[in-house]
C-alpha cells in the first residue's frame, strides 16, 4: 500500500516561488489500478515524480507498506518496489534493448523472455532485441519499449505517466490489453496510471482527479466516472491525435 | 616456441583477443623482440633488416585468413619505432589484427610507435582492429604514437576499428588515407582517457577517385582530467561522399576539443561534418535509478554502452 501524507510541493521560478502540490493525502490500496486525470497543469506527472522519488517534496510524507520512504532515493525506492514509466522515454546512444530489459528485471533473463516482453506491447521481438535505443527508433517505438521495460521490473507499484503520449491507434488498443493483462496478475500489486483518456479511466477500479494539486475527488470508477466524460479530464479517442508529440513514424 | 610470461599473456588477451598461439599468421613481438612467428602459403610476414618492424604480404585473391601482429611490451623505459607495411593483393579479403600492451611498473617511461602502412589492391577488403591498452603502477609513463598510412586501389574496402579504452598515458594518433575511384574507407574509433591521459587523434582522409566514400565516427569518454582532441579532415578532390562525427562525453574535470575539417575540391563532393560533446544527461542517469541501479552503475552502464 502506498501512502502520501500532507505532501507539498513548490519549485522556484525565476525567483518566484510556485506551488504544485498543496497538502495533499491520498492512500492507494494493494490489488487495485488505480487512475490519475484531472487537467494539465494540475500536478500529475509531478505527483508520480514525487512517488518515484526523482523529486523531493517540501513537506509530508511518503509510505510505502507502512514504511516511510520518503528520504528515500531513486535507487532505493526502485530497490523497494516502484517502477516509473517515463512519458518522453530517454534514448541511450549504444545500450541495446536486450540491455534495457536486462536491467530492469535485474538479472540475465534470457532471449526468449526478454522477446516475451516485446511481444506484450505489440514489437516484434527479433526485430527489436538487439536495436540500440537511440534516436533512430521513433517515439511510439520508444515508448513501447518504455513499457515493455517496466513490465520487466514486476514491481509492487508501477507508475505510469501518460502512457497513452505520443503512441499510434494500434498501441494504444495494445496498451490497454497490456494494462488488463497486468490487472489479472496483480495480487498485492497495484498500477498508478496518469492519463485523461477516457478508455483509460474506464479499465481504473479508482479514479483520482487531481486539480490545482489538491484531490478534488477519488473512489470507485463506477461513482466518479459520469462526472468526468465530457471534460478534460476524460478525454475520447477521437480526440487522441491532438495529443501530437513523438508520434508512429509511416 | 614461444615464451612468454603471465603478463605478457595478459596484455596479448586485452590487445588481440589471444589466449593462445593464433591459427594462421602471426607475428607476436615481445620486449622488441619476436616472440614467435608464422607465414602462411598466401601470407608472407618478412622482417626488415633493420629489426623494426615488418614487411607483409597478402597474394591476391587470399580470402578469410587473418594476420595478428601484437606487440606486448613489459620491460620500463623501452623506446621503439616499428614499421610495418602491408602489401594486400587484388580480390583479398583478410582480417589484420594489430594492437600494442604495455605494462610499465617502473619508473621510467614506455614508448612504442608504430607506423603501419597499408597498399590495399584493386576490391580487396580488409577489417583491421588496433587495440591500445596500458597497465601497470609505476610512475613511468605508457606512451603510444600510432601512425596509419592506408592507400586505396579501385572499389577496395578498408574497415579499421581502433580502440584504447584504458590506461595508456599519452597517445598522438595519425591516420592518412588516400582513397582512389569506387574505394570505400569505415572507421570507428573507441576512446576512453582517465587521469591525467592526454590523446590526440588526427585523421587526413583524401577522396581522390570518383564514387570513393568515407565514414570516420569516433566515440570517445574523456574522464578525471583528461584531455582529448580529434581533428578530422576529409578532403573530397572527386565525386565522392564523406562522412566524419564526433561524439564525446565529458566527465568530472575531462576536456575534449573537435575541429572538423572538410575540403571539397570538387562540385560533386559531398561533405559531411558532426560533432557532439557533453555529459551524460540527467535523465538518462535517473532512467536507469529507476531500474534499480546507483547513480555509479548508471553511469558505468551508460559509458560502457556508449563505448560498446
Amino acid at each position: 500500500m502506498l501512502e502520501l501524507k500532507n505532501i507539498t510541493f513548490r519549485v522556484r521560478d525565476e525567483g518566484e516561488e510556485k506551488g504544485i502540490i498543496h497538502d495533499l493525502s491520498l492512500t492507494l490500496p494493494d490489488g487495485k489500478l488505480i487512475v490519475i486525470t484531472g487537467p494539465n497543469g494540475g500536478g500529475k506527472s509531478t505527483l508520480a515524480r514525487l512517488i518515484a522519488g526523482i523529486e523531493t517534496p517540501d513537506a509530508g510524507r511518503i509510505l510505502l507498506d507502512g514504511e516511510d520512504i520518503t528520504g528515500w532515493s531513486v535507487t532505493q525506492r526502485a530497490r523497494a518496489g516502484i517502477a516509473f514509466a517515463f512519458q518522453q522515454p530517454v534514448r541511450f546512444k549504444g545500450l541495446q534493448v536486450i540491455d534495457l530489459l536486462r536491467l530492469a528485471s535485474g538479472k540475465q533473463i534470457s532471449m526468449g523472455e526478454a522477446c516475451d516482453y516485446l511481444s506484450r506491447v505489440g514489437l516484434c521481438a527479433r526485430d527489436y532485441i538487439d536495436r540500440e535505443v537511440n534516436a533512430s527508433l521513433s517515439g511510439g517505438e520508444l515508448k513501447r519499449i518504455e513499457i515493455a521495460t517496466v513490465l520487466a521490473r514486476k514491481a509492487k507499484v508501477t507508475l505510469f505517466d501518460e502512457p497513452e503520449a505520443g503512441i499510434d491507434l494500434w498501441s494504444f488498443q495494445n496498451l490497454i490489453g497490456v494494462f488488463r493483462e497486468m490487472r489479472e496478475d496483480m495480487k498485492d500489486r497495484s498500477i498508478l496510471i496518469i492519463s485523461h483518456q477516457e478508455r483509460i479511466l474506464n479499465i481504473a477500479d479508482e479514479l483520482v482527479v487531481l486539480r490545482e494539486g489538491q484531490v478534488t475527488c477519488h473512489g470507485q470508477r463506477e461513482e466518479i466516472m459520469p462526472s468526468l466524460i465530457g471534460t478534460a479530464s476524460a478525454v475520447p479517442d477521437c480526440r487522441k491525435g491532438q495529443t501530437g508529440e513523438g508520434g508512429e513514424r509511416a | 616456441m614461444i615464451q612468454l610470461d603471465e603478463i605478457q599473456r595478459r596484455l596479448l588477451r586485452e590487445v588481440a583477443d589471444l589466449h593462445e598461439v593464433p591459427e594462421g599468421a602471426y607475428n607476436i613481438r615481445s620486449n622488441s623482440r619476436s616472440a614467435g612467428r608464422q607465414s602462411t602459403a598466401n601470407i608472407e610476414i618478412i622482417p626488415r633488416e633493420e629489426g623494426n618492424g615488418l614487411t607483409i604480404r597478402i597474394k591476391p585473391g587470399t580470402k578469410h585468413e587473418s594476420v595478428h601482429i601484437p606487440v606486448v611490451m613489459t620491460e620500463s623505459g623501452l623506446k621503439e619505432v616499428v614499421y610495418n607495411d602491408f602489401y594486400i593483393g587484388e580480390d583479398a579479403d583478410v582480417v589484420i589484427v594489430a594492437g600494442c600492451g604495455i605494462d610499465n611498473c617502473g619508473n621510467q617511461d614506455s614508448q612504442h610507435d608504430g607506423v603501419h602502412r597499408f597498399f590495399v589492391g584493386k576490391n580487396a577488403h580488409i577489417r583491421y582492429v588496433e587495440k591500445h591498452y596500458g597497465s601497470g603502477d609505476g610512475k613511468g609513463k605508457r606512451i603510444l604514437n600510432p601512425v596509419t598510412e592506408v592507400y586505396q586501389e579501385e572499389g577496395s574496402s578498408v574497415e579499421m576499428e581502433m580502440v584504447q579504452i584504458k590506461g595508456v598515458d599519452d597517445t598522438n594518433r595519425t591516420t592518412v588515407a588516400e582513397l582512389g575511384k569506387g574505394a570505400k574507407l569505415v572507421v570507428r574509433e573507441r576512446l576512453m582517457t582517465h587521469g591525467e591521459q592526454r590523446a590526440l587523434s588526427v585523421y587526413d582522409v583524401r577522396l581522390n577517385g570518383e564514387g570513393a566514400s568515407a565514414d570516420v565516427v569516433s566515440r570517445s569518454v574523456a574522464r578525471d582530467r583528461s584531455y582529448q582532441k580529434f581533428d578530422a579532415k576529409l578532403l573530397g578532390n572527386a565525386p565522392c561522399t564523406g562522412h566524419t562525427e564526433c561524439d564525446s562525453i565529458i566527465m568530472d574535470e575531462g576536456r575534449i576539443l573537435a575541429v572538423p575539417g572538410l575540403e571539397a575540391n570538387d562540385v560533386d563532393a559531398a561533405l559531411v561534418h558532426e560533432a557532439a560533446i557533453g555529459k551524460i544527461a540527467g535523465d538518462q542517469l535517473i532512467k536507469l535509478m529507476t531500474l534499480g541501479l546507483t547513480a555509479q552503475e548508471a553511469e558505468e552502464q551508460i559509458v560502457n554502452g556508449f563505448l560498446k
